[in-house]
């Protein structure tokens, strides 16, 4: 039987479908149990490769006939070669395309909403890694709100709806990967962004985003105004566009909310996120629609795969925004807080350009799940 | 330090995830039973799935040295140290070993696994003289000593123990269950 490539883009659209799929997982279990390909339809079988160099005999009878097979490993070898042994056993499977490490790394550009006077916001989705990058887009300009470190995807796309780079903007030094922000401000000469309580460190030139800034993009009047909403980082900004879509940055999740230890500063933050959600937000319309930073969960997407709700809708329905008492919101977001990201203090310090890993290392640096939230 | 010795290195340098587990495989197929091998990669993931395979397949897992670009695995071969009963009349648990060593006694530990285990993992001021360097190097203890000898799982100590004792030494204790089971202080690379 014949053994078949599988890219993540394909993948991705069986999440948004909500297909099914059976996944080999040939990661060693610890790898596998930290973070793996989350379908609502998808269903799991983990036995790491180096169990099946025998043979493929005993797992035979796990794999359904009656379903797409996916084999999955780190960066693809030893998926192609378990492929290989269920093919010759006669079944008919695929590979991921380049493993898991091209799994962090795909985005999936999704359309979220038109703008008033013409323009459109776009959200990139992270589907691997659960993080979410916007641009949005009037007459012939774009501003890029966390963008990733795959820069060329967003350059591409700009490219592709004759569109300009003119503003990017960060809304909070990132612990849990690597921002692009820099890099795509250099490469298009757009003005770089950032809230100057998070870079008392950086190592570059930036222009400051202070609460109350506008941008404007391109002819019509697309504002994006600067809300400082801090909590999850000291500097956290967060952003209204259009007056239609409010941008929480790492704040305010669909079904949680941002965690304030990732500096270090739990004790001392926890009061400002505490403001920001349940004093600063609250001032605004709950006709804003909330497109947050990350997703933690794949049952937080929407059924065309972008993430996002009404504020109104998360005032109601989001625990985080919903505990009346001070104190207990303290222990909820202080303690019994999820392991904290991979490598975060030394993304957060790629982040600051202090140092500067190669390609390889940022990617072992981002590797597994996000955890940049509490719920 | 970094003077750990094994019975065979094997090159897998360059090679890409899963080769090299399966040149390990065959590898160890080429490996007497307790010996050490050395495995020299590139592949970042090797570590983490060296450890996984060897704890699947029975092997120990001894540790990685990182020099530069080049991951240090060592491997031993599974072997049957464990569940043999013990022969040396003498024997001491852990933790009395673990007080006489708080209480700064002047005692002489020996530990008889290979240099590898040793390098990884040891007590602290244990004298390394694997199993099979014991009879030359007997010249250098002292016979009326307080000796301890300790292994993974009191089996090899034991055999030592014995060899000691057969020499004429008088004071001979082996240490159980060994160093499996040792929650005292330790030294050791990566420590």
């Amino acid at each position: 039987m014949t053994v078949n490539v599988m890219t993540p883009k394909e993948i991705t659209k069986k999440v948004f479908n909500k297909e099914e799929l059976f996944i080999l997982d040939v990661r060693n279990e610890s790898d596998f149990n930290d973070w793996k390909i989350e379908g609502e339809n998808f269903e799991y079988l983990n036995v790491p490769y180096f169990e099946l160099l025998d043979g493929v005999e005993e797992i035979m009878e796990k794999i359904p006939t009656d379903k797409e097979v996916l084999v999955v490993c780190a960066k693809e070898g030893s998926s192609v070669m378990v492929a290989e042994m269920l093919s010759e056993a006669g079944l008919s499977v695929s590979y991921l395309q380049t493993g898991m490490k091209a799994w962090s790394e795909h985005l999936e550009p999704v359309k979220v909403g038109d703008l008033n006077n013409g323009g459109e916001i776009y959200q990139f989705v992270r589907i691997g890694k659960g993080c979410l990058s916007y641009m949005v887009v009037s007459n012939g300009e774009a501003a890029l709100i966390d963008a990733t470190r795959m820069t060329d995807i967003y350059l591409d796309f700009a490219e592709s709806i004759s569109a300009k780079i003119t503003h990017v903007f960060d809304t909070h030094l990132h612990a849990d990967h690597i921002s692009g922000g820099r890099t795509i401000a250099s490469k298009t000469g757009a003005t770089y962004w950032l809230p100057p309580k998070d870079a008392t460190e950086v190592t570059f030139d930036y222009q400051p985003l202070e609460d109350s800034n506008e941008v404007t993009i391109g002819n019509s009047i697309i504002n994006i105004y600067a809300l400082y909403s801090p909590g999850h980082t000291i500097g956290s900004t967060s952003f209204v566009v259009d007056e239609k879509f409010l941008l929480s940055g790492d704040i305010l999740f669909i079904d949680s909310i941002g965690r304030p230890d990732l500096a270090g500063m739990a004790e001392d933050w926890v009061g400002d996120l505490r403001e920001t959600l349940y004093k600063r937000y609250r001032k605004l319309s709950e006709e804003l629609i909330v497109l947050p930073a990350h997703f933690m969960m794949i049952d937080e997407l929407n059924d065309d795969g972008s993430v996002s709700e009404k504020l109104g809708t998360l005032f109601a329905k989001n625990h985080g925004l919903n505990i009346d008492d001070e104190n207990e919101f303290r222990k909820v977001v202080t303690e019994n807080l999820p392991p904290q990201p991979n490598a975060y203090q030394e993304i957060r310090e790629t982040n600051m350009g202090k140092i500067n890993p190669d390609m390889e290392q940022q990617r072992e640096m981002e590797i597994g799940p996000n955890r940049c939230a509490v719920r | 330090m970094n003077n750990i010795t094994a019975n065979m290195i094997l090159d897998a340098k360059g090679l890409a995830c899963p080769m090299p587990i399966v040149k390990t495989k065959k590898a160890m197929n080429n490996l007497e039973a307790g010996q050490v091998l050395e495995i020299e990669a590139t592949d970042k993931g090797s570590k983490a799935d060296m450890k996984a395979w060897a704890e699947s397949s029975g092997h120990q897992y001894l540790g990685t040295i990182e020099e530069g670009e080049v991951l240090k695995h060592y491997l031993r071969k599974s072997s049957n140290d464990e569940a043999i009963e013990t022969k040396h009349p003498n024997l001491i648990h852990n933790e009395e070993l673990e007080k006489k060593l708080d209480s700064n006694e002047m005692i002489v530990v020996i530990d008889v696994r290979e240099a590898a285990e040793y390098a990884f993992n040891h007590i602290p001021n244990a004298v390394s003289i694997p199993l099979a360097e014991l009879e030359d190097k007997l010249n250098g203890l002292n016979k009326e000593d307080e000796i301890f000898v300790v292994c993974r799982t009191g089996n090899r100590s034991d055999l030592a123990a014995q060899k000691l004792t057969e020499k004429g030494f008088t004071n001979v204790f082996n240490v159980v269950p060994g160093m499996s089971q040792w929650t005292g202080k330790t030294k050791g690379i990566n420590k």
